[in-house]
């Protein structure tokens, strides 16, 4: 077990290496670019050079980019252009918005998915089974970008009964986080319920469930004890990529309620061409990536024991 | 909700039961007009070929039928209490308490992601409302009784880390552990190793002996149920055809499929030259396509117009018979089955001729690498698994030769080298002069593929379900070089489905519009398709029914005795090697064991190993006697095998430390018989017969009795 997550771990700095490399080579291997993205339009020619010659820009490429795994590595992330300060003074409160925000999202879509999805998988094709379907297909099929303005429509506009914007100027509050929520819950449960019934409905029709009926079990243990566990495993790994999703998913719904989070920032730097903001945020988004799936495979270990990484 | 059994009433009493399947294209038939009585402490037998409802039999009786299935009408009594019209709450506490169940596949019966003592403590926990510490006592006492040596380690192991036959121990252990009155098998020893199936089949016994617990038994191996059972019960396309005592109905069957059936098999009288199996011509009707009259009609040759087919046969009871032994056919009065060869048509013996393979020393050794850091610092990351030992043997041109042993004893692997899929180690293996056992089947031209060929184990699997018969077997054609003309091609796939005695239509079939047989036939056309010098069986009929299995293993002979092939016949069940080879070989954990004549095998001398294999067959003839070897354990693990000889954990007859640390000497009983063991010849050839056959005369004399 150990040795698998070294070698995971190994794997995980080797993939961030081949990114940064790709990230640093598509964003910087035009200085001219680099100096017209920090500087302006506007602004002069000899005053590119200069700020390139000071920057150190016209050093070799590899020495360049060193310099800057290096800073990345000692965990100087440079200066934003477009915030006019170190990024490590703003991103990772940003950061953490974002988290809050999908923490709640994903503490409302795995129960929901989960005991949904295993209502509908327990009896397919019965009529609890066929709601559920419809409902969550239906869910999710609406796109972000049409049920923010929905909720917002009948919960800020209609009933007003909460804000419209989640900026949180004045401190943390609950009532500014609900529709934020809201939308990303009824975009993603159904995905998830979907995944769930289809693994239940397929355990359900296994020999081992056919055994636990016919020892006199009540249906009750037959599904909690025998059914459940089996059935968690598929939509274990379906949830462990939703989190990466939703770093990068927010952007709409962060950017619709002016939730200050990961997603807005990013969005706001690609616009900007903020490129050390850019580089900063995509290493820290595929460090969530390779990290959330590394946990999934130690996790699903545990759900199946027939996997044991020796 | 307590259920008033009446005691005195039999254990179970299913009176004209119908069962049916509902399905889009309308109700299907699935049971017809089934009555059953089982007593206290009785074994049922119910034998039949796949489909003919044998096992929805056992789950109407469980009561679980599915989303789909149905009783239409009858009655099922259980101890007088009416089990069709039991509400759940009550059934559940029957099921798996007063009524449980053993099933085919152990593994698959298991939930893989409990532990085995979870699954076996939830029994007594909710039907006796007992304590999770004395359930616990109570389970590991079972596994126990099971025989299953260390139950605190079992109990705390998840299925896929114990063996098949210890995973079918905990199966029957979790059965027993309510001590029901009615235990339904269904298949239980299928899925494993003959040396295995001799245990369980065994423990089986004793246990229901033991607690007076009634059985039904349901399998397809006649010989089996002469081993377990009081009565039987011959089932064929949803209908009792014939039911009596075991002595009654092994000794004079009554029905021409009973009959049928028993020329199927490779009983220790068949002998492939001198008393052919005869198949049962045809195939079973489907269940909507049932004919008018008798089900069998259509396949039975003693069929006569406007009687057979004119109505529904009545079960009949055989008069002259004390044990009640009751027929569904309306001639069973007229037909005389003594007149009846049981066999097919002699034939003259093959002719054998040089040698087409050679093997000498050959070594198959696979690298297993052990990650964990305690291997890492033991220095021990690398291990070598022996899959094939110093295997010295040959074949010639015409002859059969058999490799026997139970899985894992390394013969798949022998094969794959044969065919190129792996590389041996060391050693050399001639085909036709050259040597190939380092040749891997990419390197190897199409005529050395086309010579070797090999038929698999499985047919469902082995077909391309996108393809045509045509087009599959025409590829192998071209990529063989045997013909390369288009109309040539064609022509050459016609042939080969005459030889193997397809319709020409099949041409343009799927593999899913075949039967299994069907599809077996396919799987023997292409392997005969570049007029191999040598074709290997893996198993060729072990997924097969067994009116079918005779009929492609006949017709497998038939090739073989045209074309001068020679077979190398892989299996497991020795009663179809001594029917078909010439010449066997016994392998154990990748060794040879003993080598020789068929005759020489099945006589004294013995290798304790082969010893055991005999008498683990079970064979269904009231009238052949054998000896009982049951051996215990399990093959110990191809990592990590015996110093010595590799049979020395099990062996019954081992003489002491010098089997654990010596390998035995091979020693030559003749010039083609060989036997690795440190017991003296001399006194090998000592022991008994396993199988001992009664001569004509004396079956004679049993029948006037």
């Amino acid at each position: 077990m150990l040795i698998f997550i070294l070698k995971r771990i190994g794997q995980m700095l080797l993939i961030m290496l081949i990114v940064s490399v790709m990230l640093f080579l598509l964003l910087e291997i035009n200085v001219e670019s680099v100096a017209v993205k920090v500087l302006g339009q506007y602004s002069t020619q000899e005053q590119r050079e200069l700020w390139l010659q000071r920057n150190g820009y016209y050093d070799p490429i590899y020495e360049r980019y060193g310099r800057w795994l290096w800073g990345f590595v000692t965990g100087d992330l440079g200066e934003s252009v477009r915030f006019k300060k170190p990024i490590n003074d703003f991103m990772w409160d940003r950061l953490w918005n974002t988290a809050v925000l999908g923490f709640w999202a994903m503490a409302f879509i795995i129960p929901l998915a989960l005991v949904l999805g295993i209502l509908s998988g327990m009896r397919e094709g019965s009529w609890l089974d066929r709601t559920i379907s419809v409902t969550s297909i239906i869910t999710t099929s609406i796109p972000e970008f049409a049920s923010a303005p929905l909720l917002a429509a009948i919960f800020v506009f209609g009933l007003g009964w909460l804000p419209g914007t989640s900026s949180m100027i004045g401190g943390f509050d609950w009532k500014q986080l609900v529709l934020p929520v809201a939308v990303l819950v009824i975009y993603d449960f159904g995905y998830v319920a979907r995944m769930t019934r289809a693994s239940m409905a397929e355990v359900m029709t296994t020999h081992y469930i056919r055994t636990a009926v016919l020892k006199g079990l009540p249906y009750r243990s037959v599904i909690l004890k025998h059914a459940l566990r089996n059935a968690l495993i598929a939509p274990f790994t379906v949830i462990m990529l939703q989190i990466p999703w939703l770093l990068s998913g927010v952007i709409v719904v962060e950017f619709f309620f002016a939730y200050k989070g990961f997603g807005a920032l990013l969005l706001e730097a690609s616009l900007n061409q903020d490129i050390l903001l850019i580089e900063a945020a995509s290493m820290v988004a595929v460090f969530v990536v390779v990290a959330t799936q590394t946990l999934s495979d130690i996790g699903y270990t545990y759900l199946n024991p027939r996997i044991r990484f020796t | 909700m307590a259920l008033n059994f009446d005691e005195n009433a039999p254990v179970l009493e299913i009176k004209d039961l119908n069962l049916s399947y509902w399905t889009r294209a309308g109700e299907i038939p699935a049971v017809i007009d089934f009555s059953l009585t089982v007593q206290k402490g009785e074994s049922i037998g119910l034998v039949g070929e796949s489909g003919c409802g044998k096992s929805t039999v056992a789950m109407a009786i469980m009561q679980y039928m599915g989303g789909n299935g149905s009783i239409k009408s009858g009655s099922i009594r259980f101890k007088g209490v009416e089990l069709t019209e039991l509400p759940p709450d009550e059934l559940r506490t029957l099921r798996g308490s007063h009524i449980s169940m053993i099933y085919q596949e152990p593994f698959a019966a298991l939930n893989p992601s409990l532990t085995l003592g979870t699954q076996l403590k939830e029994v007594p926990m909710t039907h006796e409302g007992i304590s999770d510490t004395e359930a616990h006592d109570r389970a590991a006492q079972v596994l126990a009784d099971v025989r299953l040596p260390d139950p605190a380690r079992v109990m705390a192991a998840y299925p896929h880390q114990i063996s098949g036959g210890q995973q079918q121990r905990v199966v029957i252990a979790m059965a027993l552990l309510s001590n029901p009155s009615l235990l339904l098998l269904d298949e239980p020893t299928t899925a494993l190793d003959v040396t295995v199936e001799a245990g369980i089949t065994k423990l089986i016994a004793d246990i229901s002996r033991k607690y007076g617990t009634s059985q039904i038994y349901i399998s397809h191996n006649l010989g089996l149920i002469l081993e377990v059972c009081d009565r039987v019960f011959v089932m064929y396309s949803g209908e009792v055809v014939e039911e009596g005592t075991i002595n009654s109905l092994f000794t004079w069957p009554r029905h021409p499929y009973t009959h049928g059936l028993f020329g199927c098999i490779p009983l220790p009288t068949a002998d492939k030259n001198a008393a052919p199996l005869r198949p049962i011509v045809g195939q079973l009707p489907l269940p909507h396509e049932r004919p008018h009259g008798c089900n069998f009609g259509p396949r039975c040759k003693f069929f006569e117009d406007g009687r057979c087919d004119a109505k529904d046969v009545p079960m009949e009871p055989v008069a002259g018979t004390t044990s009640d032994h009751r027929v569904r056919c309306v001639r069973w009065r007229e037909i005389d089955h003594s007149q009846d060869v049981a066999h097919g048509d002699a034939k003259d013996p093959m002719e054998i001729g040089d040698a087409v393979l050679a093997v000498e020393g050959m070594q198959k050794y696979y690298e297993v690498h052990d990650r964990s850091i305690k291997a890492l610092l033991a220095g021990k990351s690398v291990m070598y698994v022996k899959a094939n030992e110093q295997l010295n043997f040959d074949a010639r041109r015409g002859e059969t030769v058999a490799i026997v042993g139970e899985s894992g004893c390394g013969k798949s692997t022998f094969a794959k080298v044969l065919m190129g899929l792996e590389t041996a180690t060391d050693g050399s293996i001639r085909h036709d002069g050259n040597d190939i056992c380092k040749i891997p089947v990419r390197a190897r031209s199409p005529q050395q593929i086309g010579s070797l060929q090999m038929v698999f184990q499985n047919p469902f699997d082995t077909l391309n379900p996108s393809h045509t018969i045509g087009t599959q077997i025409g590829r192998v054609i071209k990529k063989f070089g045997v013909e390369t003309d288009k109309t040539k091609i064609r022509a050459r796939v016609m042939e080969l489905l005459d030889i193997v005695k397809l319709p020409r239509d099949f041409y343009i079939r799927r593999p899913r519009q075949l039967s299994g047989g069907q599809k077996q036939r396919i799987g023997i056309a292409r392997a005969f398709a570049g007029n191999p010098s040598m074709v290997i069986a893996d198993e060729p009929v072990s997924a097969l029914d067994v009116s079918v299995a005779a009929a492609v293993t006949e017709l497998l002979m038939e090739i073989q005795r045209e074309h001068k092939t020679t077979l190398l016949f892989i299996s497991h069940d020795l009663s179809v090697v001594r029917y078909l080879s010439d010449r066997i070989v016994v392998m154990y954990l990748g060794q040879i064991m003993e080598r020789g004549t068929t005759e020489a095998i099945f006589a004294p001398p013995y290798h304790p190993y082969t010893e055991a294999l005999l008498s683990a067959v079970p064979i269904a003839d009231p009238e052949v006697t054998k000896r009982e070897i049951v051996l215990e354990g399990n093959l110990p693990s191809a990592l990590n095998p015996p110093q010595g000889c590799p049979f020395s954990t099990r062996c019954p007859r081992k003489v002491g430390t010098v089997c654990d640390d010596e390998r035995p000497p091979v020693q030559m009983a003749s010039d083609t018989h060989a036997i690795a063991c440190h017991i003296p010849l001399e006194e090998l050839a000592r022991v008994e017969p396993v199988i001992v056959v009664p001569s004509e005369e004396e079956r004679a004399h049993v029948a006037h009795q």
